[in-house]
């Protein structure tokens, strides 16, 4: 079971939560591991917060679904107060200090910050926040590592214009950059 | 074949599509609608129907008709769909139609709410419409098993001529997992009963209205022998660690594999626990259950529902060991939750 990763990704409807999940779902399969991608479904969908659960195991995966996540990556205030108390014991909290105006209370918890949206706006591409971050995850966390996340990109991203697959690029790129130097 | 990462509802449009169905009636309904979708973007490339039906009457009335041709066709929805739809499955059940039925299933009752549930078991398993009959029920746990059993349910419905319905919690049908997709099939079983033009032949009648009291009994036998070796054939069960068990859990659906974690976990920390798993919840796996009652001292029958398999379970134990209950309805219980039950009843009984 110590082979199982179990990833939450939370926040505001819109901000690209499910579809961060999802990217990293494909890269992980590219990558050949058995993974699941479980959304929350109904309310969240229409309006408010959103959340999916990503397992990534190298066995079969049994309980696609878990209360305590080993890493949590929040993108809002509201998705950190519901699931910091969720997050394992000694698990990784990855936060979007853009819009979580508080520090965790946990003190067990690796935990690292990231002004997503500041920088996001910085480089012109507002939209590309929830790649920045998950670049930033993939640096510091290598649950997939970056050169298979970037290896998935166009099939990830198959059907979108060229140009928009470029732009999520370089904002996840930025991403990496940011963790080099910062966490 | 190369792995393809799908959503639950659209594995099982997928595996329908590869069993050769040519036809989907529905009418939307969440968490089922992406089957409906699937199917409205796939048909017109491939030459098949889609109908959104301007009811669940008119979708099942669709399904009855196309499925008098002797094609194979199908419908999706979710519990309250399953209840307006239950008066053509009755129709469908006597006339002896085969097609697949699909229910990913959500809170009730009333409208109740669109998380997952499991609180239409009772109405999936006994029959759900009126009169004496039943259909084959196959839960599946996997996004995988949403394609393969969405092929096998026709497989059994041609086979038993049946309606066969797929099961399956909404998380399942909304989660994504990758899947291998199936060959087509291309040979099918002859249905010298189908309605399909009588030119140099008598003309075939499918028909439910049995006015003479003589006919309709001896119509209730023929579908009543038939349930009976479906029972005697087609019972399906996946059981882990029953050997040696103390406390065998009973769960179905993608809730098994929740519990098969909780299961693993506790008997890592000393408990002999085991688990089974109902792929056909009817008919129900008796036989399983039977055997494992030979040496277990007691059942725990875990559902999303108020208790509803467990009567199943009891009847199947066969007052050979207590049998208990553990559900949630509006949420799935997290596999910690049930690990944290099966514990305390382990510990309560001295296994």
């Amino acid at each position: 079971m110590d082979s199982e990763k179990q990833v939450l990704f939370a926040g505001f409807g819109g901000q690209g939560v499910l579809s961060m999940g999802k990217f990293l779902t494909y890269a992980a399969m590219g990558a050949g591991k058995n993974v699941s991608w479980l959304p929350a479904y109904g309310a969240e969908m229409r309006g408010g917060t959103a959340n999916c659960l990503v397992t990534i195991a190298d066995d079969e995966i049994s309980s696609p679904l878990t209360e305590h996540p080993g890493m949590a990556i929040i993108m809002n205030r509201p998705s950190l107060d519901r699931f910091e108390g969720k997050i394992k014991k000694n698990g990784t909290l990855v936060i979007n200090s853009s819009l979580v105006d508080r520090l965790p209370q946990r003190e067990d918890l690796n935990v690292f910050q990231m002004p997503v949206n500041q920088i996001a706006d910085e480089m012109g591409s507002p939209k590309g926040a929830n790649m920045l971050l998950l670049g930033a995850c993939l640096q510091k966390t290598g649950v997939v590592t970056v050169e298979q996340a970037l290896e998935h990109f166009g099939i990830i991203f198959k059907g979108k214009k060229e140009s928009i697959i470029e732009k999520n690029r370089e904002a996840f790129l930025a991403g990496v950059q940011y963790a080099k130097e910062n966490w | 074949m190369k792995k393809v990462l799908m959503k639950g509802n659209e594995a099982i449009a997928e595996g329908a599509l590869t069993a050769g169905c040519i036809a989907f009636f529905g009418y939307p309904i969440t968490p089922s609608s992406e089957i409906a979708e699937y199917m409205a973007r796939k048909f017109p490339l491939l030459g098949g129907t889609f109908v959104q039906a301007e009811s669940e009457l008119a979708a099942i009335s669709m399904v009855y008709g196309g499925a008098s041709t002797g094609f194979r066709v199908m419908t999706a929805t979710s519990g309250p769909g399953i209840s307006l739809k239950s008066e053509g499955i009755s129709f469908l059940a006597e006339a002896e139609l085969p097609c697949l039925i699909v229910n990913i299933s959500r809170g009730g009752p009333g409208l109740g709410g669109i998380q997952p549930a499991q609180s239409d078991y009772w109405q999936a398993t006994r029959g759900g419409g009126h009169g004496d009959f039943q259909i084959i029920v196959l839960a599946p746990s996997s996004v995988q098993e949403m394609l393969d059993f969405a092929m096998e349910a026709f497989d059994l419905a041609d086979k038993y001529r049946i309606p066969v319905m797929v099961m399956a919690e909404g998380t399942l049908g909304q989660m994504m997992e990758p899947v291998i997709p199936r060959e087509k099939v291309t040979q099918f079983i002859g249905k010298p009963w189908a309605i399909n033009g009588c030119k140099d032949r008598k003309p075939n009648i499918v028909n439910t209205l049995h006015l003479s009291p003589e006919f309709l009994e001896e119509r209730n036998h023929v579908l009543g022998d038939k349930y009976k070796v479906i029972k005697a054939n087609e019972q399906r069960a996946e059981t882990y660690w029953t050997e040696d068990a103390d406390l065998v859990v009973v769960a179905f659906g993608l809730m098994s594999r929740i519990v098969k974690k909780a299961v693993m976990e506790v008997r890592k920390r000393g408990h002999k626990v085991g688990l089974i798993r109902p792929i056909t919840l009817w008919p129900f796996p008796v036989e399983h259950i039977k055997k494992a009652a030979e040496t277990a001292k007691m059942f725990l029958s875990v559902e999303i529902s108020m208790g509803q398999m467990v009567d199943d379970v009891r009847l199947a134990v066969n007052g050979k060991a207590p049998v208990e209950f553990y559900g949630r309805i509006g949420m799935i219980p997290s596999p910690e939750e049930i690990a944290d039950q099966i514990i305390k009843l382990a510990e309560r009984e001295g296994f």
